[in-house]
């Protein structure tokens, strides 16, 4: 673990809403090409965790932070650091699949590309090709790239929405939640696709399941409450805790 | 059960009452008007100049300046007014100014138009000295529409979830591409129904023109923003209190020409509304 190159590394960090905190003194690392999960009860402030590594919490009215969080050893909360860079390098999955209503398959795909100034649109092209194929979602929508994104299921959509942050090409991809509106079959495909995608990334996934959790992540962190009970390898949270908080939420007995 | 029943039954007829009550007047006012002014139109009241003091003639002056304020209203008001709300609603920090000033707009749609009229006066006609003017009319109208536009644009702003601007965040756009490329398109239809609405209600106001702008009676058609210019709803005033021994004829037609044309905008209006509800996703 400790041999691992670190992509990102939150340290001491504490965030509030409104002056009610929902983060304390949360110290954790990302690790490249491997996939951690972020899990705890509802409220726990797993994704307040995850919406600080893109700094999208304090878009919030009223929500405040404290502390540092690195990408490669560059602190993101250092005065004037480039918001957008930041994002562009660390792309996020939200819960709900949201595929501009406006846009059609391809739009959606290309919406981040095309914010970063005017390219050619054969790159385009080529850029939404290889990620709606990255995102397992290229054999299905090929021939209908101009209609709607939202015309596609729910587990369709979700993965547009993953095509539509790889496209952008990031290197940490946060996915918050990315299958709790999803099917078993939509929700097996994503977790096929986290795993061919921590070949490239490091990938952060909330989750409310723990199976899931069990089944896609190499590091699991427990969070209760907006602290960070317990961090280690996933198999070590789930077999042998070393907290009984974490060993209580794991096995089911709280939550 | 009976008496469950019965109290449903009672519920219904007053409901149903109530509402008829209420459409009545509008159903009479508009059978009225399309019984008695539906005679006068022709292509010629539309088209040609009043004649023998008004008694005759078209009502074209008037149809026309009422188009031109309409425009000259719409070119001020809407820009300004969909560019604060975007301002209020996607920029500015919530605090006690930003409040005072969201009191202030809401207020203001509050203030009768009469009194905007006078404002109209004091600081275009004279002050700016534009004098009675189109000019003059559609800036007094448009400072009366600024309040409602900018309030249906922010209310369509606030309609967009919030979720599609975090998306939007997260893939590294600014808060202008934000807005300008996931908050407006969604938001269009909303601010385009409200803005029609805002400018039909200006279409029909009397107090803002009559010092601003309201001609008597002129013969000619504007040739500047700086000319008077006959409108519809002056003129209606006009041929109803100033001009003796009018047709009821010519009384209704006017009526009818401007109550049409406000209804037309407010069809356009609820058109554009239903034809994207029909559209909406989320």
């Amino acid at each position: 673990m400790d041999k691992l190159p670190i992509k990102m590394k939150a340290v001491d960090l504490n965030a509030w809403f409104s002056g009610k905190q929902a983060l304390s003194k949360i110290n954790m690392d990302v690790y490249s090409n491997k996939v951690t999960a972020v899990i705890g009860p509802s409220g726990c402030g797993k994704s307040t965790f995850v919406r600080n590594l893109n700094r999208l919490h304090e878009t919030i009215p009223g929500a405040t932070v404290e502390g540092a969080v690195f990408l490669d050893e560059e602190n993101i909360f250092k005065p004037r650091y480039d918001l957008v860079d930041l994002r562009r390098r660390v792309g996020m999955v939200f819960q709900k699949p949201t595929p501009f209503p406006t846009m059609s398959i391809y739009e959606n795909a290309a919406a981040g590309i095309k914010l970063a100034g005017r390219v050619p649109r054969p790159v385009v092209d080529q850029a939404v090709e290889t990620a709606l194929k990255q995102a397992a979602l290229w054999n299905e929508v090929k021939d209908c790239l101009d209609k709607p994104g939202i015309g596609l299921s729910g587990g369709q959509q979700q993965r547009l929405c993953i095509a539509r942050t790889l496209a952008v090409r990031p290197e940490v991809i946060l996915l918050d939640e990315p299958c709790s509106a999803l099917d078993p079959i939509s929700t097996g495909k994503i977790e096929e696709l986290i795993h061919e995608l921590k070949k490239e990334y490091a990938i952060v996934i909330v989750t409310h399941n723990m199976q899931q959790a069990a089944r896609v992540a190499d590091f699991t962190g427990f969070f209760l409450l907006g602290e960070l009970v317990e961090f280690d390898v996933t198999g070590k949270i789930f077999t042998a805790p070393r907290d009984k908080r974490t060993e209580d939420y794991v096995t089911g007995r709280f939550g | 059960m009976i008496d469950s029943k019965l109290k449903e039954k009672a519920a219904f007829a007053i409901l149903l009452a109530a509402t008829i009550i209420v459409i009545a007047p509008v159903a009479l006012i508009l059978a009225i008007i399309l019984i008695n002014g539906l005679p006068a139109l022709s292509f010629e009241f539309l088209f040609s100049i009043p004649r023998d003091g008004m008694r005759g003639g078209g009502i074209f002056p008037a149809l026309v300046g009422t188009f031109y304020l309409i425009v000259g209203t719409a070119l001020f008001a809407i820009p300004f007014g969909i560019l604060a709300a975007i301002y209020l609603n996607e920029y500015a920090q919530r605090n006690r100014l930003t409040r005072a000033i969201e009191l202030a707009i809401i207020n203001l749609s509050g203030v009768p138009s009469i009194v905007y009229g006078l404002f109209g006066l004091s600081l275009f006609v004279e002050f700016l000295g534009f004098g009675a003017s189109i000019l003059a009319g559609s800036l007094t109208l448009a400072i009366m529409t600024l309040p409602v536009i900018i309030t249906a644009t922010r209310e369509a702003l606030s309609a967009v979830p919030r979720s599609f601007r975090e998306v939007s965040f997260s893939l590294g756009a600014s808060r202008w591409q934000t807005v300008r490329g996931v908050v407006l398109p969604n938001a269009i239809p909303g601010i385009l129904t409200g803005t029609i609405l805002g400018l039909s209600r200006a279409a029909g106001e009397t107090a803002p023109i009559l010092f601003t702008v309201a001609a008597f009676y002129l013969p000619k058609l504007p040739t500047s923003v700086y000319d008077q210019a006959m409108a519809l709803p002056y003129h209606i005033y006009v041929l109803s209190t100033q001009v003796p021994n009018v047709s009821v004829k010519v009384q209704y037609g006017t009526v009818l020409v401007l109550v049409g044309m406000i209804f037309i905008l407010n069809i356009v209006a609820s058109y554009i509304r239903s034809y994207f509800r029909k559209k909406k996703t989320w």
